[in-house]
């Protein structure tokens, strides 16, 4: 362990390296967050099918760029007779999130609409179902095998010298860039349109909103909506810099889960910032204590978070909200 | 609670008294097995079922299988076991039990093998299996196993072998050499481990990474530019197919150079499709190839075999698919020298065996391994798979080292 931080310390520009790669990616947690954090706020559901949304988007992201037909191959099912190649996967970013808003708005009508104001271990467990639903409809359509998405973007070279290589993926800039204006965007839409004055009104007091006139199951349903179309981009952007499979969605949502803890909720810049801490401690952990802890790391990290909350809202007699 | 207790009744009853196929009726002799049509190794259980299934067509068109005089043809009962060992343990006490099946075919994957291996055992029943490379199956002690493949620590083995050569070649010492590893925390990659580790130290090679990965991987940046810092002479991948689809991608993001790169499951992560040019000169371990010299009477050469599938599933046959042929090509050897369906005549025949398929020769030690099967080593040249090692079914040199990326 303590060679492998003397290695980081005697290359600087690894670490740089290192710790870029690890924003840009967080900058993708970071919009699974939002998502998180946004349904959490509003309708007071801890949505754990989070996962499953980015990997269906991932999985839309890889079928627009992956030749039909050979993808499918000769015993293609007869109502897909497509026959262009793949174009490529950032079209998807417009593409899945209108597909995902649909989804969502289905799951919504179907179930979510029964969870608002239940208790949160109804929520937990119903959108725990709707995971693991989800997990073998992907595994079922789209089968089981671990995909990505082709894109064709390859990496800039910024440093080339004896000290070292600093080389950035064009992708993963894409991402950050990316999650930078969704959260804009979204802090625009919540703070200065009807429709995001809406939201939080609903978000403040449901009950009060409805005698102003708004229609909260409506505003619910954009709400939950949304989120699913958030983690319909973030999916894509997945599968354009990782690997995809139907079953790979929970660690994305345990990562939203651990950044809207400490981020706190309705907090669209800690999100961001806390995203990209996130991932840039993931990479130095990744190479400080090893690879095989990558999962241990988050989730360590997670109660470490959780602990010190709790303690500093004990000494200051404040409620977890 | 009276009618729930006269349905439970009825369907025992049912269940006991309901036509079980036996293991020999008329002229046909039923196999059983459990393989993965659903779940995380549904790909690999089609490859494995296809292959099956290509065997017992191919050897029941030829007339079947004679047996004492008179010609069987072969079946197979499948189920699926939703890529779950305690339910690939439950199925084959089921294919035993109610289907009275008395010869397994073995399911896709090591850790499922490891399931149903003691249920086998427990009944006697002999399974030869094709898709479970790990070597803790062979410590058991298992008397009904068998397996037609090369163990796991052989898988990479010659990679190794290989840089020794390219280092005297380069007029260095092969203990001057450096190893990077990166290896996915199960059974199956770690007995790669093992198998590196021991032929690393043959030639007193240094590991200077020795790096695990999780089994829900998700980015392997990190490692990879530790690998980037030490810059090792070989670097091993072993992840199954996420780990090769990752790997390859994020070596060719990160520009990462080494002289030497080899991994598994190249084929089954499709890499020479999905990446092309980046693939390029990666070193693939394999079990068996189209282009080997191997031949038989039922499908002729490798190369026939390959041309046979391709023509009836409309791709070219991975190994699993051959491996699984070649497990259905041994039960056939197995009843025909046996003379009987007897299963410990069966097993006796089967610990015998002695034979050549175009998946290459089968010989099984006491321990029911197949010892007569070398691996061999694929590099991706010019965009297809060219056997590189060993050298007798070499088909082409390796290009190593590899170029720096700027150069490619």
């Amino acid at each position: 362990m303590l060679e492998n931080i003397q290695l980081l310390l005697d290359n600087p520009v690894a670490l740089l390296n290192l710790l870029l790669d690890g924003i840009m990616i967080g900058a993708i947690f970071a919009l699974i967050a939002y998502g998180m954090a946004l349904v959490w706020g509003v309708m007071n559901i801890i949505n754990l099918s989070q996962g499953e949304f980015v990997i269906f988007g991932g999985f839309i992201g890889y079928y627009t760029s992956t030749d039909w037909t050979l993808a499918i191959g000769p015993s293609a099912s007869p109502w897909v007779s497509l026959e262009w190649g793949g174009i490529s996967p950032l079209w998807a970013l417009v593409i899945a999130p209108l597909i995902l808003y649909g989804i969502g708005r289905a799951f919504y009508a179907l179930v979510i609409f029964r969870l608002v104001d239940r208790d949160l271990f109804t929520s937990i467990l119903a959108t725990f179902g709707i995971s693991i639903f989800l997990q073998q409809l992907m595994n079922g359509v789209f089968t089981a095998e671990d995909v990505i998405a082709q894109h064709g973007m390859g990496s800039w070279v910024l440093v080339d010298g004896t000290t070292g290589e600093l080389v950035i993926e064009q992708v993963r800039v894409i991402a950050l860039v990316f999650a930078v204006i969704v959260g804009a965007v979204l802090t625009f839409y919540l703070r200065q349109t009807r429709g995001g004055q809406a939201i939080r009104a609903v978000a403040q007091d449901a009950r009060a909103a409805r005698i102003m006139g708004i229609n909260a199951d409506q505003v619910y349903a954009r709400t939950y909506a949304l989120n699913a179309a958030i983690c319909g981009a973030a999916g894509v952007l997945i599968s354009m810099t990782l690997v995809i499979h139907a079953f790979s969605g929970l660690i994305y949502t345990v990562r939203a889960f651990m950044i809207v803890v400490i981020a706190g909720l309705g907090n669209v810049a800690g999100v961001i910032a806390a995203g990209l801490g996130l991932g840039a401690a993931e990479k130095v952990a990744d190479i400080v204590i090893g690879t095989s802890y990558q999962t241990a790391f988050i989730t360590g990290l997670l109660l470490v978070v959780l602990l010190w909350r709790s303690l500093r809202l004990g000494r200051q007699r404040k409620v977890l909200r | 609670m009276r009618r729930g207790l006269l349905f439970a009744l009825a369907t025992s009853v049912a269940l006991t008294a309901g036509p079980a196929a036996a293991k020999v009726e008329g002229d046909t002799v039923t196999l059983g097995a459990a393989i993965s049509l659903t779940g995380k190794y549904s790909t690999n259980g089609k490859h494995t079922r296809n292959g099956y299934d290509l065997a017992v067509k191919k050897i029941n068109a030829a007339g079947g299988v004679k047996v004492a005089g008179k010609s069987y043809k072969l079946k197979i009962v499948y189920y699926d076991d939703e890529s779950r060992g305690a339910r690939g343990a439950q199925l084959a006490e089921r294919l035993i039990n109610q289907d009275k099946v008395k010869f397994l075919l073995g399911p896709y994957s090591s850790g499922l093998t490891k399931a149903i291996a003691p249920i086998t055992e427990k009944y006697k029943i002999p399974m030869v299996e094709a898709n479970g490379a790990s070597r803790s199956l062979f410590t058991k002690g298992y008397k009904y196993l068998f397996a037609v493949l090369s163990t796991s620590e052989q898988y990479l083995a010659s990679s190794v072998a290989l840089l020794a050569e390219r280092a005297k070649a380069m007029g260095k010492k092969p203990s001057d050499m450096k190893i990077a590893m990166a290896f996915e925390n199960d059974p199956f990659s770690q007995d790669i481990r093992a198998g590196i580790i021991d032929d690393a130290k043959k030639y007193g090679m240094k590991i200077v990474v020795d790096g695990k990965l999780p089994r829900d991987l998700s980015d392997m940046k990190g490692i990879l530019q530790k690998v980037k810092l030490v810059k090792p002479d070989l670097l091993v991948i072993s992840g199954h197919a996420k780990g090769a689809a990752l790997a390859i991608r994020q070596i060719a993001a990160l520009r990462l150079n080494v002289p030497m790169l080899a991994m598994t499951h190249c084929d089954s992560a499709k890499v020479i499709k999905k990446y092309g040019k980046k693939a390029e000169y990666t070193l693939c371990a394999s079990q068996w190839a189209p282009t080997l010299t191997y031949k038989d009477d039922v499908f002729g050469s490798a190369g026939d075999f390959a041309k046979t599938f391709n023509k009836a599933y409309g791709y070219q046959p991975p190994y699993q698919a051959a491996e699984s042929a070649a497990a259905v090509l041994v039960f056939a050897d197995a009843f025909r020298r046996a003379g009987s369906f007897d299963t410990d005549k069966v097993r006796a025949a089967l610990a015998a065996t002695q034979m050549q398929t175009f998946y290459g020769n089968i010989k099984f030690d006491k321990t029911g391994k197949n010892i007569a099967k070398p691996m061999v080593l694929y590099q991706i040249q010019d965009g297809k798979y060219v056997v590189v090692a060993p050298t007798k079914w070499a088909a082409a040199k390796p290009r190593l080292p590899i170029p720096k990326w700027g150069k490619r």
